[in-house]
């Protein structure tokens, strides 16, 4: 039996604003096994980092999880109150950003905070924290660990400073690490170094979920994917299986859409137009809009996500009988 | 004549840095651009593609170095007389939120730069001239008089595109004018910006990190690091064939969209980057380089001839370390 870090069930986040609500993330359903890194993969605004803060109880207000269970190691969490979610934030689980300038301190050295994030958490003294902390630095890898820790964050680099943010996540050897686009602001050089640390991290028994836009970054740390699109999961698949056949049009055009390394083109795929607004969603499928593959049925009805066999899933009419 | 559309020899720029230091933003490069080609111009965050870009059209002064364009040395020019070659030179931006002036209708952002150059006599003709433009960047017509903050980032693009294109101009700068698009869109926009070099005989130094965009439209590709050209040539070339240790590194590092790899182990590049204030002796790779000798760190590899296209490193006859 595989333990599950993670299990997310029909969640659903309601924002409202004042032209009506949006749902953001609409009744997504998804799994993190113990000892894998699950990505979630889509463009801007489909609801990838919303999902991560809801499962981490991180939702700015006025955004309200309207629906669904988030289950951490087996325990429902989306129930408790904000007390104990704060206790398993930095304990249990933790998260990591595009921009790691956005959660440091700009005015404290990063040695400091790593010690603060520590002694917050454990009840060690100042002594211990600060070993601890060089020893977190060590294994996330920061080159020159003991002088790095009195810089102050705009003294590092981006690569750094991303390093930087996993050794505080790090802290109390979280069971869950969220990565919300942890590489995409950095040089693929530095991302390179940065997807081995997180194979490290899973190594070492934390999970990850890893959000990214990138099909490389995808293809390259993730066991298992979910595709999302306008706010649900469309397609869900392991990562061998996704990459050989994906279904979805969607998850297709994305495919096509990968640019090659190895040879040139006359003219690059496209998908037409653009991400629909979330206040004007179509009535059926909300890829209808940009499908080629849509029909009549497509366009009144939302399909359903359905096992086209087992352990893939898809949310088309056209993939359900598994017809290409 | 030189032949060349445009030429750098020997471009530097300094920037005052704290401490008395400067940082060395771009060193001594010299390179060639034809009429017609598209060169590509990679390299990581601050390795100074962008600093060369506004060089190259004049929007910053070199500290020492010149630059020509169609053989004329505009470096040297007085402002006036730079002014009537000006015209002939756009750039476009990454952010297609913060180039366009949020008070202005699409109608007035593309007929700026229309009447700016006196190219149309009335309101009327100015107009016209801008629906004709929006037709070339595929915007809708009925689109005219909205407000960037309409339009989703790919349009906003395609108006920032249809402002460089406005007063016709024979060379363009493309700072990462897709790098905060979504995927779909991005194809989109290279599409349309290949579209319009050959239809309007356009030549482009096309600045990315990114190697899969620059793979699609650049003819030939420029390596730097550290404010230095590493190599230079045939795009096909030089990413089949990389003969500088650090493009070995970066088409190395570029995650494939094909698991059947995963777990192949990749080769990571050692410590970190040098300060630009601070640059190394010697190669400027050297300190991150697994082939670097004593020789690497005496003196400094000058840009020379291995088959068709150039390389700055002793050893770049040797294949990978
Ligand atoms: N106006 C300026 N004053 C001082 N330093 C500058 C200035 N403009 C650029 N620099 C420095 O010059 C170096 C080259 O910067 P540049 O912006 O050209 O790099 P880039 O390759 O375009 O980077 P990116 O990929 O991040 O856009 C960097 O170290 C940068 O910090
Ligand atoms: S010149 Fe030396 S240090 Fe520079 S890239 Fe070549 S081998 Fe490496
Ligand atoms: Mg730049």
């Amino acid at each position: 039996m595989n333990e599950m870090t993670l299990e997310v069930s029909g969640l659903t986040v309601c924002y409202p604003t004042e032209k009506g609500a949006i749902f953001p993330v609409k009744d997504v359903s998804l799994k993190v096994p113990a000892g894998s890194i699950v990505g979630i993969v889509g463009e801007s605004g489909c609801g990838k980092s919303m999902t991560a803060r809801a499962v981490m109880g991180l939702l700015r207000s006025p955004g309200k999880v309207t629906a669904g269970k988030v289950f951490l190691c087996g325990r429902e969490i989306t129930a408790l109150p904000e007390k104990e979610r704060r206790k398993l934030r930095g304990n249990e689980m933790s998260m990591i950003f595009q921009e790691p300038m956005t959660s440091l301190n700009p005015v404290m050295k990063v040695g400091k905070q790593v010690e603060e994030a520590i002694r917050l958490h454990t009840d060690c003294s100042r002594e211990e924290a600060k070993r601890r902390t060089l020893e977190l630095f060590r294994e996330v890898e920061i080159p020159e660990a003991e002088t790095r820790l009195s810089c102050y964050p705009h003294q590092l680099s981006g690569g750094l400073r991303q390093r930087v943010m996993i050794a505080m996540a790090m802290v109390c050897r979280p069971r869950l690490l969220i990565a919300d686009e942890p590489t995409t602001a950095l040089d693929v050089t530095v991302e390179a170094q940065i997807l081995k640390l997180l194979e490290h991290l899973r190594d070492a028994g934390t999970s990850v979920l890893m959000i990214s836009h990138n099909l490389g970054v995808i293809a390259r740390v993730c066991d298992e994917v979910y595709v999302m699109y306008a706010g649900r999961v469309v397609e869900q698949a392991s990562t061998e299986r996704l990459f050989e056949q994906p279904l979805h049009p969607y998850s297709r055009g994305l495919f096509r859409s990968v640019r090659s390394l190895r040879e040139g083109c006359e003219t690059l795929e496209t998908i037409p137009g653009v991400v629909p607004n979330l206040l004007r969603l179509p009535q059926g499928c909300s890829f209808s809009l940009r499908c080629p593959e849509c029909g009549e049925k497509c366009e009144k009805t939302m399909p359903e996500l359905l096992e086209t066999e087992p352990g893939h899933a898809v949310r088309c009419f056209r993939a359900e009988g598994g017809e290409e | 004549m030189s032949g060349y559309l445009l030429e750098a020899r020997n471009v530097t720029k300094l920037f005052p840095a704290a401490g008395k230091k400067k940082v060395h933003a771009v060193s001594d490069v010299s390179l060639q651009i034809r009429e017609g080609e598209t060169l590509g111009l990679v390299g990581e965050s601050g390795c100074g593609k962008s600093t060369l870009g506004r060089l190259l059209i004049r929007l910053l002064a070199p500290t020492s170095g010149e630059v020509r364009f169609r053989g004329e040395n505009i470096t040297a020019l007085k402002d006036s007389d730079f002014r009537r070659i000006r015209k002939e030179m756009q750039l476009v931006f990454q952010d297609p939120y913060a180039s366009l002036d949020p008070r202005m209708t699409v109608r007035d952002l593309v007929a700026e730069p229309i009447e700016t150059w006196r190219l149309c006599g009335s309101r009327e003709e100015v107009t016209d001239r801008v629906r004709e433009l929006l037709r070339a960047v595929n915007v809708p017509e009925e689109f005219l008089y909205r407000y960037p903050h309409q339009f989703s980032g790919g349009q906003r693009q395609r108006i920032g595109i249809a402002r460089a294109i406005a007063a016709d101009p024979s060379f363009i700068v493309c700072d990462e004018p897709v790098s905060a698009l979504d995927v779909s869109v991005q194809n989109q926009i290279l599409n349309l910006l290949r579209d319009l070099k050959t239809s309007r005989k356009l030549t482009y130094l096309f600045i990315s990190h990114d190697l899969s965009v620059v793979r699609y439209l650049a003819d030939r590709v420029c390596i730097m690091f550290l404010g230095k050209i590493c190599e230079i040539g045939d795009t096909e070339e030089i990413y089949t064939r990389p003969r500088h240790p650090y493009t070995r590194f970066l088409l190395d590092a570029v995650p494939v969209p094909d698991p059947s790899v995963r777990g192949k182990e990749i080769r990571l590049l050692k410590g970190e980057p040098p300060s630009p204030a601070d640059p190394p002796t010697g190669c400027r790779f050297r300190t991150r380089c697994p082939r670097a000798t004593e020789k690497c760190a005496a003196s400094e590899p000058e840009l020379r001839y291995i088959g068709g296209v150039q390389a700055a490193c002793y050893y770049a006859e040797e294949g990978p370390a």
